[in-house]
């Protein structure tokens, strides 16, 4: 029992982290129905540029508390993340917004490369050692261990969660990006400005996958630049898997997809004899889609559109 | 007049044709590592063709391609390579002399158990929407890499991530393609005469592709690319349809995949990554997606310049003090490549002259 508790915990934290970066994925495809490819790219760019600015102000104010240099390091790694973001869209994307669909899709692959391979000249192709910047001694909760740095990513997830949701629902920048989603074309015609929307969009996307990025990297103790190639896939997977362009959905296929990956890699082992082992941790998330997708093609919580190919 | 135009183009393909069997000779005397190069981009436009029955014709975007490739080239290696024998004793007795079947034998199952693989890949995938589709293709081409490198437990079956070697070069009527071939004083390297296997390949490669867009098949394909509703409601069986896209095109990635293992000899997972997938449909869909000579000129684009560019790169990466070395050139450009070419001509460098109809006015 313990062992299953203490996978859905792992299952939450990383879930919560899919998340973030599936609202990213989700929010762009609800908008202008295009697979950012380098979104993953930009939660490597917010780690790194972390990491970087976690050394320096280390070296700057070496009296300062952990905390304060996390929060700050996230800051800039935010406000990089935006400025790359926003740019991705204006050169890759904007251009091609009437071209064939597969157009943009190319040149957002080509920019996952590219932002990838600028990373290896900048920040050189080793392994980062990420610093611990919250206390590393684990809380013991009943038998389950937890560590500071998972509790502050779960707590962070929740308030960038309950912020999204209250920019989306209720402020008016929320109400012309949901008529934009609905139909670009009539919100246009209400006198919303679909370029700035797009943007909006892409900037929100960016401070998300940033906040990941951070995370990632603390949880798992290194930061390189290839680092975002992976939980990219998987929280488009996740937010293929809640349904794709649905927020709430996003959120909840991320969880899902972290606590079925944890949970399922927790018991692999016993549950085939030692004949599979963990490293197939990451074929669980495409197995489980693949099977969602054959049951529900459009996803937990998609709508039922019609099928316009 | 008629009779001029048509001598003309007759004219055409007999320069052609001698310019592309003269080119590996050519290429010999300044290194067989440039004729290796010519090699890699006939495979890769093999590749690029079979993915644009997927892509191309029948709108499928297919982001798992090299997992049909890999199918291909474990089957060939698995098959002529000393692996199986050294693992399974009683494959040991029954082949005393090793697994050394003949290409006869192991290029028809890699093609059909490859085209099995794109049928399986298809089946749950028939119902969902092009940006669904990629995906999953993306999570099955993982999903194969996965298995390939972790299959070396509890039965050895892949040797997982150290791959296969020692596979037996390609032998046809009892000429060995890993050795050079001499014709009286005229020596032939083993490249070359892979140049020209694969070089047939491709050939019929595109005979095939071009027969196949022409036929009733094609047509329907184009169909349900423009509009499978309509297509459906024309009384196209689109299920059965699609099936084929994804075997035919599997096939040729796994012709290919066979002629890779030959030709290397050695493979291991790491050939198949994602990666590849990408670079593929980045060369069907920077050629010109749905046209061959676009599909063609992609591939040799991507596939062969940057390798030429790595002959080029030595004396940046003594100025850059090792930080931008060719590998990282490479990428760099053909990330470049890909934006700039795309933002440029977002139908692809060469595209189909009549953009979205599969009937050709004669």
């Amino acid at each position: 029992m313990d062992v299953f508790l203490q996978q859905v915990i792992n299952g939450l934290v990383m879930g919560s982290m899919y998340a973030l970066v599936a609202l990213g994925y989700t929010m762009v495809y609800g908008i202008i129905n295009l697979i950012n490819f380098a979104h993953g790219e930009v939660l490597m760019v917010g780690a790194l540029t972390s990491w970087s600015a976690i050394g320096m102000m280390q070296e700057a104010m070496p009296g300062a508390p952990g905390w304060v240099i996390l929060i700050l390091a996230t800051l800039i790694a935010c406000t990089v993340a935006v400025v790359l973001n926003f740019t991705i869209e204006k050169v890759a994307y904007r251009p091609l917004r009437n071209s064939p669909k597969l157009a943009p899709l190319i040149t957002a692959i080509g920019m996952s490369i590219l932002l990838q391979t600028l990373a290896m000249i900048i920040w050189k192709p080793n392994y980062k050692a990420y610093p611990t910047l919250l206390s590393s001694t684990p809380i013991n909760m009943g038998g389950v261990v937890i560590t500071p740095t998972q509790i502050m990513i779960l707590g962070v997830t929740a308030v960038s969660l309950a912020i999204l949701m209250w920019l989306v629902n209720y402020t008016r920048l929320g109400r012309a990006m949901r008529a934009t989603s609905e139909n670009p074309r009539v919100a246009a015609l209400m006198g919303v400005k679909p370029d700035m929307v797009i943007s909006a969009t892409f900037v929100i996307g960016a401070i998300l996958a940033a906040i990941a990025g951070v995370m990632y990297a603390s949880n798992y103790g290194t930061a390189q630049h290839a680092m975002g190639f992976l939980p990219g896939l998987k929280a488009f997977t996740a937010a293929v898997f809640g349904g794709i362009g649905n927020l709430a959905g996003a959120v909840i296929g991320g969880v899902l997809l972290g606590l079925i990956e944890a949970i399922g890699s927790g018991y692999i082992g016993q549950l085939t004899g030692g004949v599979l082992g963990s490293h197939y941790t990451d074929i669980f998330a495409f197995i489980v889609l693949i099977i969602v997708l054959t049951l529900r093609p459009s996803g937990l919580m998609g709508e039922r559109v019609a099928d316009r190919a | 007049m008629g009779g001029t135009m048509k001598n003309n183009k007759t004219l055409r393909y007999i320069l052609i044709t001698a310019a592309l069997l003269a080119l590996p000779l050519i290429l010999q005397i300044f290194g067989n590592a440039w004729v290796r190069i010519a090699d890699m981009a006939l495979l890769y436009i093999l590749l690029a063709i079979g993915l644009n029955i997927v892509v191309g014709y029948a709108g499928l975007l297919d982001l798992g391609y090299v997992a049909f490739f890999a199918v291909g080239a474990y089957m060939y290696g698995l098959l002529s390579s000393p692996h199986l024998v050294n693992t399974f004793a009683n494959l040991a007795s029954a082949f005393p002399e090793g697994m050394h079947m003949p290409i006869w034998l192991i290029v028809p199952i890699a093609a059909a158990l490859a085209g099995l693989f794109g049928m399986l890949l298809g089946a749950p995938t028939l119902k969902l929407r092009g940006d669904y589709l990629a995906i999953v293709t993306l999570g099955f081409g993982e999903i194969i890499r996965v298995f390939l490198n972790n299959l070396d437990h509890p039965v050895n079956i892949t040797n997982g991530p150290k791959g296969l070697d020692q596979i037996d070069p390609i032998s046809i009527f009892g000429v060995s393609l890993g050795q050079k071939l001499m014709i009286g004083d005229f020596e032939i390297a083993s490249v070359s005469l892979y140049y020209y296997l694969f070089l047939s390949l491709v050939m019929v490669a595109i005979l095939v592709s071009h027969r196949l867009a022409l036929s009733r098949i094609g047509r329907a394909w184009m169909a349900i690319r423009e509009d499978e509703i309509a297509a459906k409601a024309m009384g196209l069986n689109t299920r059965n349809l699609k099936l084929l896209a994804f075997g035919m095109g599997a096939t040729f990635g796994g012709v290919s995949g066979a002629m890779f293992a030959g030709f290397q000899g050695f493979i291991s997972p790491e050939s198949f990554s994602l990666m590849e997938s990408v670079m593929i449909v980045a060369m069907v869909v920077l050629g010109g997606l749905g046209y061959l000579p676009g599909v063609i000129l992609g591939a040799v684009l991507l596939s062969a310049l940057p390798e030429v560019l790595r002959y080029v790169a030595g004396p940046l990466q003594e100025m850059t003090g090792g930080r931008l070395d060719a590998a990282i050139l490479r990428q760099l450009l053909v990330a470049l490549a890909m934006i700039v070419i795309m933002l440029m001509r977002p139908r692809g460098l060469w595209p189909s002259p009549e953009h979205g109809k599969s009937l050709t006015t004669k």
